[in-house]
């Protein structure tokens, strides 16, 4: 019986890839664990091999294609002396055509439950965004620009990590960085957190500026004593002589089902501590001038990337000086009915409520805080002042979040502004479960955003 | 490591030898079908596969009693299989159903079995050695001879905690035996590039503590040393470190582009090692099966894994209830 070869799922976050090359041709035998071809993802080149034994009986996608979704079928397997002719007919070209009209800005690799938004016209949702030229790239692409010119600017920055120099990156954001600066200044460590936490604010002590790379926030947990015992709060307990100028960067926050103890959002953890500071980058822009900005900041600097905004593409100003000051929110959609206050991936949740509720005549202003200490409590305010109303919007857990503290800062200094109560959407009250189901409910979702605005609306 | 040992004659009877091959194989079809499951989105997140390392967990399980507990990383799914868990729960984790040992909520890297005194399942490189100790001081507190295995890689073994329950565990006589899987990388590091020591298992020295280093491949090896571990153990001149020299096939997790080794490596591994092939040439040479009864092995355990996989199919998803259960007993 002839049975489809289907295009795999290579990595949690894997929608769709590039059938990069065949290395079997049609009428090949191929054993068990033979590698058929080489998939690309946006992180890697992997190769895939065979499960099943038999003979190649056709090849459904021809090397090159480029948006193949997972499960489509790439191949036709059949048993010796089976003709080809048995075989079923290919059903896939609808779904890689569809692939292949999707905008290029909408990222290779969305996973989120939200679709990624498109960057429509350029100067929106970048309103704020300098006078000049810009180019499209990725949030990922951002980074390593980011690391890069900090790195050729400044001959004290160096990277340090896990699989950050060899391995060019778990999740690719150093590719390329081992080979421009060299095994010094990328330097790759063992799996000790605690350990190279500290040696890196030792170093940072002793007149450089690491930039450091937790595989993901998740594993910072281990080197969380050092960044908040001795990188926050050293400036303050030596009577200001000395500071601690360095950035602990990686992803934070859930991918996709990778269970209870490799999804957490720290951002509020982190937000907590005086001495620190915080950066959580929603679009490529984002990530780039806050980047640069904390690797020039003479503070430690939470840097909390999101793994699933990695693919995603937006506009980045191509000016090398451009940086994002800390303390500036950015605001994405003006509005009128109501605020829209997140930072992280959950801006991407807010702008696609935004949209859903400008169907309903619900005009929502959507701020990107962009820092998490200091945060901008300016713009917040005055938005609140002119709507009325405010909805936070986090992936966090719910209590002591993010959105609690503005709700308070809100009901402190703008409570004769509101017409309802502040509503705090977070991510809910349990560790994150594995199953799809459960996950996806665990999630914050623009549907719970809507519903959130809705209610404040008295709608 | 050394080129393929004709077939000597085996210190270990007909039965023996084909329950090794039998538990095993359970295992490589296992993760075989779990990596296609995979490919296919069944399975999501992270999934590290065990093929290459069988010899290690079958071994030691062959030393072990009844009572005696084991803890791991998150490349767990052999540690289950091997002591006893029922392939059908272990598959239906995987693809995140309720019929699943954690009904679903913990995923590849997180699963146990209080019954069969397996805590899991840890996806914190190097967490699970303080806890693997933690069980044996319990055993200890207790009054009973069980032996906690503690299994962590070679990655793991740079982590410092590894070292203050190093100490803690001589300076307390626990009960535990400190395995090091050590297949050579961890994701991309391979050991040269991330320390010194010459060989892991002495650094239990510096602590007093025994230890020694095993051919993870063959798995009588392992069951002797594992033998010689827990024995020491219960004597009460615990802990004990073996270190297990063993490879992994695959890659680290399903999106390993594994440009760190070359395909030769991989492939002189799998054909002068292979801890499952070692056993089948002493069954075979030896005169102990026939090529039709290992055959028929075969044929079981592919009937096994495949009812696991349907199993994990069609189990639901748990309902929605589940997402606030068990936060707190
Ligand atoms: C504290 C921590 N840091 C990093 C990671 C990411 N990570 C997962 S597995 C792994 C490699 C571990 O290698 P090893 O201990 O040799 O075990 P193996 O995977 O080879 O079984 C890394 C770096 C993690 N899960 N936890
Ligand atoms: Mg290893």
């Amino acid at each position: 019986m002839a049975t489809e070869v289907l295009m795999p799922a290579l990595s949690p976050t894997m929608e769709e890839g590039t059938l990069a090359k065949w290395l079997v041709k049609e009428g090949d035998a191929v054993k068990s664990g033979q590698i058929l071809a080489e998939i690309e993802t946006d992180k890697a080149t992997m190769e895939f091999e065979a499960v099943d034994e038999g003979i190649i009986g056709k090849l459904l996608i021809a090397e090159g294609t480029a948006g193949v979704k997972v499960n489509t079928p790439i191949a036709v397997l059949v048993e010796d002396g089976e003709s080809v002719s048995d075989t079923p007919a290919p059903k896939v070209a609808e779904a890689v055509m569809a692939a292949a009209e999707a905008p290029a800005s909408v990222s290779a690799q969305a996973a989120a439950p939200a679709p990624a938004p498109v960057v429509a016209a350029k100067g929106w949702p970048h309103a704020d965004l300098p006078e000049g030229p810009t180019k499209t790239m990725t949030v990922r692409e951002a980074l390593r620009e980011a690391m890069a010119e900090e790195m050729r600017r400044d001959p004290n920055v160096f990277l340090m990590g896990e699989e950050v120099g060899e391995y060019q990156g778990a999740y690719k954001i150093s590719q390329g960085l081992l080979d421009e600066f060299g095994a010094k200044r990328v330097v790759d460590t063992p799996i000790t957190e605690h350990g190279f936490a500290g040696i890196a604010v030792g170093a940072s002590w002793g007149g450089l500026r690491p930039i450091v790379e937790f595989m993901t926030f998740n594993f910072a947990m281990q080197a969380i004593d050092h960044i908040i015992n001795s990188a926050a709060k050293t400036l303050y307990m030596s009577g200001g002589q000395m500071g601690s100028p360095m950035v602990f960067r990686g992803p934070n926050g859930a991918a996709a089902r990778v269970g209870a103890q490799h999804s957490q959002d720290y951002a509020a953890w982190y937000a907590a501590i005086p001495g620190l500071k915080v950066c959580m980058p929603y679009s490529a822009a984002d990530a780039k001038g806050l980047l640069k900005a904390a690797i020039r900041d003479p503070n430690p600097v939470i840097f909390l990337e999101n793994e699933i905004l990695y693919g995603r593409s937006f506009e980045v100003p191509t000016d090398p000086d451009f940086t994002i000051p800390f303390g500036k929110a950015s605001v994405m959609r003006e509005g009128t009915d109501v605020t829209l206050v997140s930072f992280g991936i959950g801006v991407a949740h807010a702008l696609a409520s935004a949209e859903e509720l400008a169907k309903d005549g619900i005009s929502a202003e959507v701020i990107n805080l962009r820092t998490l200490r200091p945060i901008d409590y300016d713009t917040v305010l005055a938005s609140v002042q002119k709507t009325n109303r405010c909805v936070t919007v986090e992936e966090g857990f719910p209590v002591g979040s993010i959105g609690d503290h503005l709700a308070s800062t809100i009901m402190q200094r703008a409570f004769d502004y509101l017409d309802a109560p502040v509503i705090t959407c977070t991510g809910k009250d349990v560790p994150m479960p594995y199953a799809a189901n459960l996950e996806k409910f665990a999630l914050i979702t623009p549907a719970e955003i809507t519903a959130a605005v809705k209610s404040v609306c008295y709608r | 490591m050394a080129a393929k040992k004709p077939a000597e004659r085996p210190n270990a009877s007909k039965d023996e030898l084909l329950k090794y091959y039998r538990e095993m194989l359970l295992i490589r079809r296992f993760e075989e079908k779990a990596g296609q499951l995979y490919g296919m989105g069944l399975i999501g997140g992270f999934c590290h596969l065990y093929i290459g390392q069988e010899a290690v967990v079958v071994g030691l399980e062959a030393a072990a009693k009844e009572g005696d507990k084991r803890v791991t990383s998150y490349r767990d799914h052999g540690h289950m299989l091997a002591c006893g868990m029922d392939p059908k729960g272990v598959m239906a984790e995987l693809t995140g159903r309720i019929g699943g040992y954690s009904k679903g909520k913990g995923g590849s890297m997180h699963m146990f079995s209080k019954e069969k005194h397996f805590y899991g399942g840890h996806g914190i490189v190097g967490a699970q050695v303080p806890l693997g100790a933690g069980l044996a001081f319990a055993d200890k507190y207790l009054g009973n001879d069980n032996v906690t295995f503690t299994y962590f890689g070679d990655g793991a073994a740079n982590q410092g905690q590894v070292y203050e329950t190093y100490n803690m565990a001589q300076l307390w006589n626990l009960p535990v035996i400190f395995v090091i899987e050590n297949n050579g990388y961890a994701m991309g590091t391979s050991v040269k590039r991330s320390t010194k020591s010459p060989s892991l298992w002495e650094r239990g020295a510096a602590y007093g503590i025994k230890g020694e280093a095993v051919d993870g491949m063959d798995v009588l090896a392992v069951k002797a040393a594992g033998e010689k571990a827990v024995a020491a153990c219960r004597a009460g001149e615990g802990p004990y470190i073996l270190e297990m020299m063993t490879y992994r096939y695959r890659g680290h997790s399903m999106s390993d582009p594994a440009k760190y080794r070359t395909r030769e490596e991989v492939e002189k591994m799998r054909s002068e090692k292979d801890a499952i092939e070692h056993v089948r040439d002493l069954l075979l040479q030896g005169g102990l099966a026939s090529d039709d009864d290992l055959k028929a092995i075969d044929k079981e355990i592919k009937a096994q894994v495949n009812e696991s996989a349907e199993f994990s199919k069609d189990s639901p998803e748990p309902p929605v209830e589940e997402l606030w259960t068990d936060i707190y007993a």
